[in-house]
């Protein structure tokens, strides 16, 4: 299953300076394992030390959030696209 | 495909290097993570590098007295030595936001049963919100790190605010609001700047997309996204106006709308900042948050006693209210826990009951988000959760006709009759 990952400007230090990259795997935490394999240190990047997502991370399947779908068990089928987002908004 | 694929080899290439000038940022001396405590260099940073938390921005005072502050300009300007600026800052073009009026509400107070309460009127700022605020601090981050577009993701309001400052200051915007926006916020951009991009989807959506352009495009300053930390600073004005306003002291409640959050934390640190700076006299305040029922994470986990925010999908008519996912919803928990004071939230007729309220008894015409904080501000009143004995500030923070839709059902005129004596007094309108 490839995956296209778009990745945050902080985290192209691990990327060498790449804003998209390719992982393989049928779930969200599959394919964060893959990013790990290939580019050490981003998953303690985008997860905390008991393995969730963190607080301050924004992660996308396409257009929606996986916190409105199933977390890190999110399937990511062939051809998914994963956004990972610093959590920003505007607003009052 | 070819273009993108372009614009992507383009990013790779393009290495930020930004020279600074002395006291870019007038007293800021770096930015540092609200979660983990990471410090790194002022730029045009928004997420820590080693947490994703937000970062805000730290400062060395100089000593600052009440009289240097009252010799400053009617505007958020007198106020430069507390914020991310320039000495010079007044040279610049710019809508010279701020120092809008605090207006005494005898009449609401009297329908509230509140003995002491003050409207702070944030509509009447050069585009009608408080954004002016936010967008006058950001403008002058984007000028230092020499940006060529001027750029944001906008419920509306802020979007206004963008196009305005950015044509003032002669600097490219582009704006990006939700498709469905109401006509009048719209309009108001769209007379500003003919790059006005409307976006298929809520506002969490266009956040989305205005983050992703600001990770691929060089030289744009999205100002509630890369120069974030910057913006938020311009909130604290309203606080520092309000204890001046009041005669150098702090209200003892204040309601402040909540979307992302950011307004209300950025209060509490201009209270905190006039405590430590010797400006007011140190005493307790209670902070309460405002939110529509059908955007309200916030109030939905301080009633539950949780310290996370859940995500929720917006469906108000306040829509400059509806963030679903807010940035600085756990910190609004934190104030409101530490001050003793709570969130609410009110359904969209009593938004719009609130509007009218305002508007009847004050004469101020304030949009869905004023009408929120004054619904809510009834309901903390009827549930004994604010104290009507207390000096309580509102914040109405823009004004109605951009949301005249929200409204224009449920007023109207009162009777239509021939242009008569007699047809008058039948009429029965007196």
């Amino acid at each position: 299953m490839t995956v296209t990952v778009r990745v945050p400007t902080i985290l192209r230090t691990y990327t060498g300076g790449v804003s998209e990259v390719a992982a393989r795997g049928t779930t969200l935490a599959e394919t964060i394992d893959d990013l790990e394999a290939n580019y050490p240190g981003v998953r303690s990047r985008i997860l905390d030390d008991t393995g969730e997502l963190r607080r301050f991370v924004n992660v996308y399947v396409g257009n929606e959030d996986v916190r409105f779908l199933k977390g890190l068990r999110t399937p990511t089928g062939d051809g998914a696209h994963v956004s990972i987002i610093p959590a920003v908004a505007g607003g009052a | 495909m070819a273009m993108v694929a372009a614009r992507k080899m383009r990013r790779r290439i393009l290495v930020s290097s930004i020279v600074l000038r002395e006291g870019a940022f007038g007293n800021a001396t770096g930015l540092s993570c609200r979660e983990c405590g990471h410090v790194q260099d002022l730029g045009p940073y928004y997420a820590c590098p080693e947490c994703f938390g937000p970062l805000e921005i730290s400062y060395n005072f100089p000593a600052v007295t009440r009289e240097s502050i009252e010799r400053g300009p009617r505007n958020i300007w007198r106020y430069k030595e507390l914020l991310p600026v320039p000495a010079d800052i007044e040279e610049s073009p710019n809508l010279e936001p701020g120092f809008t009026r605090l207006l005494k509400a005898k009449n609401l107070g009297q329908t509230l049963g509140i003995d002491n309460l003050w409207v702070k009127d944030d509509s009447t700022n050069p585009t009608h919100s408080f954004k002016d605020r936010v967008v006058a601090c950001a403008l002058s981050a984007a000028r230092e790190f020499h940006s060529k577009v001027f750029a944001c993701p906008s419920t509306g309001n802020l979007a206004n605010a963008v196009a305005a400052a950015g044509a003032r200051a002669g600097i490219k915007t582009v704006v990006f609001i939700p498709s469905n926006l109401e006509q009048g916020k719209q309009v108001n951009s769209a007379v500003y700047t003919d790059s006005l991009v409307a976006v298929e989807g809520n506002y969490d959506d266009v956040n989305k997309l205005a983050s992703e352009i600001a990770g691929e495009e060089d030289g744009w300053a999205f100002v509630n996204v890369n120069v974030r930390p910057f913006y938020a600073e311009g909130s604290k004005t309203l606080g520092y106006e309000i204890a001046e306003q009041l005669g150098w002291r702090l209200p003892d409640q204040v309601v402040i709308p909540v979307a992302s959050g950011s307004q209300l934390t950025k209060v509490d640190k201009a209270f905190q900042e006039l405590i430590k700076l010797g400006l007011v006299e140190d005493k307790p305040y209670r902070i309460f948050g405002a939110q529509a029922t059908g955007c309200s994470p916030v109030s939905t986990a301080f009633k539950a006693g949780h310290d996370a925010i859940r995500p929720v999908k917006p469906d108000t008519i306040a829509k400059s209210l509806a963030i679903g996912n807010p940035a600085d919803g756990i910190y609004v928990l934190d104030i409101c826990r530490r001050t003793g004071g709570a969130i609410e939230d009110v359904t969209d007729d009593e938004v719009r009951q609130g509007v009218l309220l305002l508007a009847r008894t004050e004469g101020i015409f304030t949009e869905t988000a004023g009408g929120t904080s004054i619904a809510v501000l009834k309901k903390l009143v009827e549930t004994g959760q604010l104290d009507p004995a207390l000096e309580t500030v509102v914040i109405n923070t823009g004004m109605g006709l951009k949301t005249i839709e929200a409204i224009s059902d449920h007023v109207g005129v009162a009777a239509t009759i021939r242009p008569s004596y007699d047809a008058f007094a039948e009429s029965g309108v007196v």
